[in-house]
């Protein structure tokens, strides 16, 4: 082979990477937990919530399905100023990542929801719970233990698709191996590195989300 | 037998005109024909680009337009890329290159250079109402630069340690974040401000300070001492005159700069 790999110029770029990863960790950590609770409250809205309630959520959850997130990120990032609403790129990053996993989780969990049998909820009335006790302890729960791999994996594309927002001057993952390359020239060697990185980061996380689906969710509760 | 000779004539022929043409001054050649063949760019806006209906325009074809019409003849536009220009000029298919050329040692060695006749450098730029003359008033401000492009290398390295640098991914988004007021000031080239001028926004970017300065100059054959005075005196003129003036106006959206 022809190519001299030269690794060596990336590694004086360590400090660069691991803040790189630090913020696309801090970005994935607080988009999904924020993210999950906005997408557990649409879908209550869309599923149980009052009738004015689920026209604006639909709403919400359809712009953001069927648009690219880089626009999005642009409209937060770029548009709202005009309206003198101004972010720091990290703020614009996080709101971006948030509202689109609350879309994309929305419907997921909402399938979650849509499969609970009628008699399920009826039993958990028939205990005299209230209508918040059903929704958390009968129907939430459940839901959620059914769909948590689906649930996991949008988190994990979440995270990988955290990237564009390098295109806002987050100094995240991405940013760091395009600034690397921007200086070295060695494109192969920092997004073989970075590639890599990414990779570990995406089979961690999908490891940490399978932990906690076990905590949250110890086997026997349901079914 | 024949056919040697006549070649012997052609090659005493050629020997005898050779000398002759290499002494005529390129100056006399131009008065006498009434046309001056400028070679000027196509695919450098605002310096020089087409219209629709093929009409090239520009800060460089209204400086060849300038100096036809002070030297009394006609111009001939010749339009080059930034690749071929010098061989254009070296070959004489030129007279002039007016084609944003900037002066650096290696060009020197084969061809001479005006006067300079517009500013071309990169700089830090902000609005108005932003107070900021060198590098040290950077501190605490935040600046977006294009990642990789000459301004950062050189900003990275010169920037007071307090200063945030935001780097974008290309020019539209460092002037996406200047017009939103996501920074305060950017750095980037004369002609990239020109552009967002050119657009007419609420916040006009004003040159700051120089980071790099490499203006143009017209470039044209070497040993033509009496084109090179006159194109000098015609510049000096036009700058005196406020016709050049007008161009930078008209085509970069700001006055020529003093140092110029």
């Amino acid at each position: 082979m022809a190519y001299h790999f030269d690794f060596g110029a990336i590694l004086d770029y360590t400090p660069v990477l691991i803040k790189g990863i630090a913020i696309t960790g801090e970005l994935i950590g607080i988009g999904a937990v924020i993210g999950v609770a906005v997408g557990i409250a649409c879908a209550w809205a869309r599923t149980f919530g009052p009738a004015w309630l689920r026209p604006p959520v639909s709403a919400y959850v359809e712009l953001m399905r069927n648009t690219p997130f880089l626009v999005q990120l642009f409209f937060i990032f770029f548009g709202l100023p005009s309206l003198g609403i101004k972010l720091t790129e990290m703020e614009g990053a996080i709101i971006a990542m948030v509202v689109n996993l609350g879309a994309y989780s929305t419907e997921i969990i909402r399938a979650g929801i849509q499969a609970t049998p009628r008699g399920v909820i009826e039993a958990g009335s028939s205990l005299a719970m209230t209508r918040l006790q059903v929704f958390r302890y009968v129907i939430l729960k459940p839901a959620l233990q059914r769909i948590w791999p689906a649930l996991s994996s949008q988190i994990v594309i979440v995270m990988l698709g955290s990237a564009v927002c390098s295109q806002i001057a987050v100094e995240e993952l991405t940013f760091a191996a395009n600034f690397i390359q921007s200086r070295t020239f060695r494109a192969f060697e920092t997004y073989f590195v970075v590639t890599g990185i990414y990779l570990l980061l995406a089979v961690l996380l999908r490891q940490l989300l399978r932990a906690l689906g076990w905590w949250l969710f110890p086997k026997k509760a349901v079914r | 037998m024949k056919s040697r000779s006549l070649l012997l004539g052609l090659v005493a022929l050629a020997l005898s005109i050779a000398p002759l043409a290499g002494h005529a001054e390129a100056l006399d050649d131009i008065m006498k024909s009434g046309t001056l063949k400028v070679a000027v760019p196509q695919d450098f806006p605002p310096f020089g680009s087409v219209t629709p209906d093929l009409k090239p325009v520009g800060y460089d074809i209204d400086v060849a337009n300038l100096i036809g019409k002070k030297l009394g003849v006609k111009v001939e536009l010749v339009p080059v890329t930034s690749a071929n220009r010098i061989p254009y000029l070296q070959t004489k298919k030129v007279d002039l290159v007016i084609s944003s050329l900037g002066k650096n040692p290696d060009r020197e060695k084969v061809i001479d250079f005006s006067e300079p006749y517009a500013p071309f450098f990169n700089g830090v730029f902000g609005a108005a109402d932003v107070k900021v003359s060198k590098v040290g008033d950077l501190a605490g401000m935040t600046v977006g630069v294009t990642r990789g492009a000459v301004e950062d290398l050189e900003l990275s390295k010169i920037a007071p340690p307090t200063a945030t640098i935001k780097r974008y991914e290309d020019n539209n988004g460092t002037i996406s974040a200047f017009l939103s007021g996501q920074v305060q000031v950017i750095a980037t080239g004369n002609v990239v401000a020109a552009a967002i001028i050119a657009k007419n926004p609420p916040k006009k970017p004003e040159t700051k300070f120089l980071i790099k300065n490499s203006p143009c100059s017209i470039g044209l054959n070497k040993d033509e001492p009496k084109l090179l005075q006159k194109v000098n005196a015609i510049i000096a003129e036009s700058r005196k005159d406020g016709s050049l003036n007008a161009i930078s106006v008209k085509w970069l959206g700001a006055p020529l700069p003093a140092t110029l």
